[in-house]
């Protein structure tokens, strides 16, 4: 990892402690505290609580149709225009596995250092639901297709969130299964309306180890995740379309005991939510068992508009969720190069060796690769690789231009990834390409213009009218002076009208001299090469 | 859960009759005759009670009511047959999920091959709205037994 301080140990160091102990130790996230009259109960002595979190990810496989039917998967249709029979649950009707989503499994596995079993077995898990026609779903129990994997994360710490930390969290495994349906429900009228188009798209089950230890930390675990699986393909992994939901267990306990009871907070659908969420409930159990109460393992739900999260009533208590082998499936065996049998028709092969040796260069991997190769701060990769398109567009600007590239990460983050926040547009939305920005820079490295007038003209191409840089740079006439006898009358004149200051400076107060600069960039509009200006009003001064 | 239990020993009467056969040999043909394993001699097993709570867990499973006495019977009988299996002798033998289960699992193409067929799906649908399945609304908690109309309250 590019990051240059490890975390270390799994759990985290941050310990939590009750709200009034909080508030003042800064340790609590600002999620947090927003009922800042309450206090617990004071006790004697500060009993510090850590927080266990672990998280089951559903990451929706990206594949043209679903796991055990031809029907197509994607994200608007009419309702129930993507449902086989089998979709259905019709009587009759058998399961066939799509390969494309075995593939999409062993490749995210070995993404994530997993083992990858070369027997996996399937099972049937049962409950009722109205979006579940069968009355069980197609998943992994007892032999998953991929085991004990890991995956490292980097969040930002500090005050100025300047300090990088990398962490790690173990994978337990990953389960190929199948999606629901979705329920519409008409509470008015207590009706439930089911659509059947994302029943039997394929899923990977995610399940990672309790190595986190709050809401930060399980969101930075999954973003990780997510570019990962958007870097193999494997999954689009797009929150806002539920293609990656997020199940986060949450326990507290007293450093030294065993882990508290958890709860499941279900259906997470976006990082920000992921965070508060986990917080909230951390909180929310510090404070329940400081106020002597006990806490039920039970399934909750976040609400984004309260902030907060509720049970969940829909579920009873106890869940049997009588699993048993799925009898219509045998074991899926996959193969490497070592085990591939002679004979066989390779349509009918998963092979795991053949799947690394394909896999793509990780983000971790690139993040490296930029630092290494443009000497760009670590922090600055992660920001390239975070957002969509902009390390694309960050490697086409450096190859267009003569600008260093530690020089170009600046104009690329400051200037136009912070436009492009202000203005909430994506990278790929920008009106300014890498063609214009690297334009643009190209006439600031050769002196044609100054760093100020570059950012007027990165105000004029944001407007998006067509105008090349240079074509702005002539209209505006922002050209920096060239000719050194003009600036010289400049400077002459700037310091004849200011007698005064010109005094001070041959007095000794060098600070005077910016000033003097000051006046002769305002007397040319800007145009001014300051440096340039700067050497001039010396040597004018010590004639 | 007695149905689970049942079933496991179900897999490993099976993989014992499998044993002496072609494994994964498919058709009723080949079962054998004369099996080298005998039940020992037949002990009335006892007739287990259903206990109210697990009565009350199946309800809630299953959402099947047994509605009466009679209904419990069935299901005691059901698991006093099913208890047989018990007596069959599993010692060291790996269970079998299957006959199929040494079969190759075939790899489907990712292709599109199905769908469109909204209307013929609905036909078997009791009620529909548009394009949309109609269901009552889902999971509602079953009632407490003391307040559910069963005649389980009456035993208490």
């Amino acid at each position: 990892m590019a990051a240059p301080v490890s975390g270390g140990g799994r759990l985290c160091r941050l310990a939590w402690r009750r709200r009034a102990g909080a508030l003042h130790s800064g340790a609590q996230p600002a999620a947090l505290g927003r009922e800042p009259g309450k206090v617990a109960a004071a006790q004697s002595g500060v009993a510090p609580w850590r927080a266990v979190v672990g998280l089951e990810v559903h990451a929706q496989i990206s594949s043209n149709s679903k796991i055990f039917s031809g029907s197509q998967v994607q994200f608007t249709a009419p309702p129930n225009s993507l449902v086989s029979f089998f979709d259905a649950s019709l009587p009759g009707t058998l399961p066939v596995l799509n390969r494309r989503c075995v593939e999409a499994a062993v490749m995210t596995g070995l993404a994530l250092s997993c083992s990858i079993n070369k027997k996996s077995l399937f099972d049937r898990k049962h409950y009722f639901y109205a979006d579940l026609p069968a009355g069980y779903q197609i998943t992994q129990q007892r032999l998953p297709i991929a085991v004990n994997g890991n995956l490292s994360y980097t969040l930002c710490v500090g005050a100025k969130q300047s300090q990088m930390v990398t962490k790690n969290v173990r994978i337990k495994q990953i389960q190929l299964e199948q999606d629901s349906g979705k329920s519409l429900h008409n509470d008015a009228r207590s009706q439930t309306f089911i659509d059947l188009n994302r029943a039997g798209v394929g899923l990977m089950e995610v399940v990672m180890e309790p190595d986190m230890c709050c809401g930060e930390e399980a969101a930075a675990a999954v973003r990780e995740l997510q570019l990962i699986l958007q870097t193999l393909g494997s999954s689009q992994a797009i929150m806002a379309e539920g293609q990656l939901r997020v199940d986060a267990n949450v326990s507290v306990h007293h450093p030294g005991e065993s882990y508290g009871v958890r709860t499941e907070v279900k259906n997470i659908n976006s990082l920000r939510f992921l965070a508060r969420a986990v917080d909230y409930e951390i909180q929310r159990q510090i404070e329940e068992l400081e106020n002597g109460g006990t806490i039920l393992n039970e399934t909750r739900a976040f609400d984004y508009k309260l902030g907060c999260t509720i049970p969940m009533r829909d579920k009873e208590g106890k869940q049997d969720y009588r699993f048993m082998p799925e009898p219509n499936l045998p074991p899926l065996i996959l193969y490497d190069a070592k085990s591939l049998p002679a004979n066989i028709d390779d349509q009918q092969v998963v092979n795991i060796d053949w799947i690394q040796e394909r896999l793509p260069d990780l983000p971790s991997v690139k993040r490296v690769r930029l630092v290494e190769q443009y000497g760009i701060l670590p922090e600055h990769s992660f920001t390239l690789l975070n957002e969509d398109g902009l390390m694309e567009l960050f490697e086409d600007v450096v190859r267009e231009t003569q600008m260093n590239p530690k020089k170009v990460i600046g104009w690329v983050i400051s200037e136009l990834l912070g436009h492009l926040k202000q203005y909430d547009l994506t990278v790929k939305e920008s009106p300014v390409n890498s063609l214009s920005l690297a334009d643009l820079l190209n006439l600031l490295e050769r002196g044609v213009i100054s760093s100020s007038a570059a950012k007027q003209v990165l105000e004029e191409l944001w407007k998006g009218e067509g105008k090349t840089p240079l074509q702005i740079v002539k209209e505006k006439r922002l050209e920096l002076i060239q000719n050194q006898r003009e600036l010289d009358q400049i400077c002459q004149a700037v310091m004849e009208g200011h007698q005064e200051e010109v005094m001070e400076i041959k007095a000794g107060n060098k600070k005077v001299l910016n000033k003097l600069i000051g006046l002769v960039q305002r007397a040319t509009q800007r145009r001014a090469d300051p440096i340039l200006v700067k050497q001039i009003l010396e040597k004018k001064l010590s004639q | 859960m007695w149905a689970l239990r049942g079933g496991r020993c179900l897999r490993a009467a099976w993989s014992w009759g499998g044993s002496r056969l072609a494994r994964g040999a498919t058709g009723g043909r080949q079962i054998d005759q004369n099996p080298e394993w005998q039940l020992e001699e037949q002990k009335p097993l006892p007739q287990k009670k259903v206990t109210m709570e697990l009565l009350d867990h199946l309800e809630r499973l299953a959402l099947v009511d047994f509605r009466n006495w009679e209904g419990v019977e069935r299901l005691e009988k059901a698991i006093q047959f099913a208890d047989q299996l018990h007596e069959v002798n599993t010692e060291g033998i790996e269970p079998m999920d299957s006959v199929l289960e040494n079969r190759c699992l075939y790899l489907r193409g990712d292709n599109i091959t199905e769908g469109n067929c909204t209307k013929e799906l609905l036909q078997n649908a009791s009620q529909t709205a548009e394009e949309y399945f109609e269901a009552p609304p889902g999971n509602i908690p079953l009632p407490k037994l003391e307040e559910r109309e069963s005649f389980l309250q009456d035993s208490n």
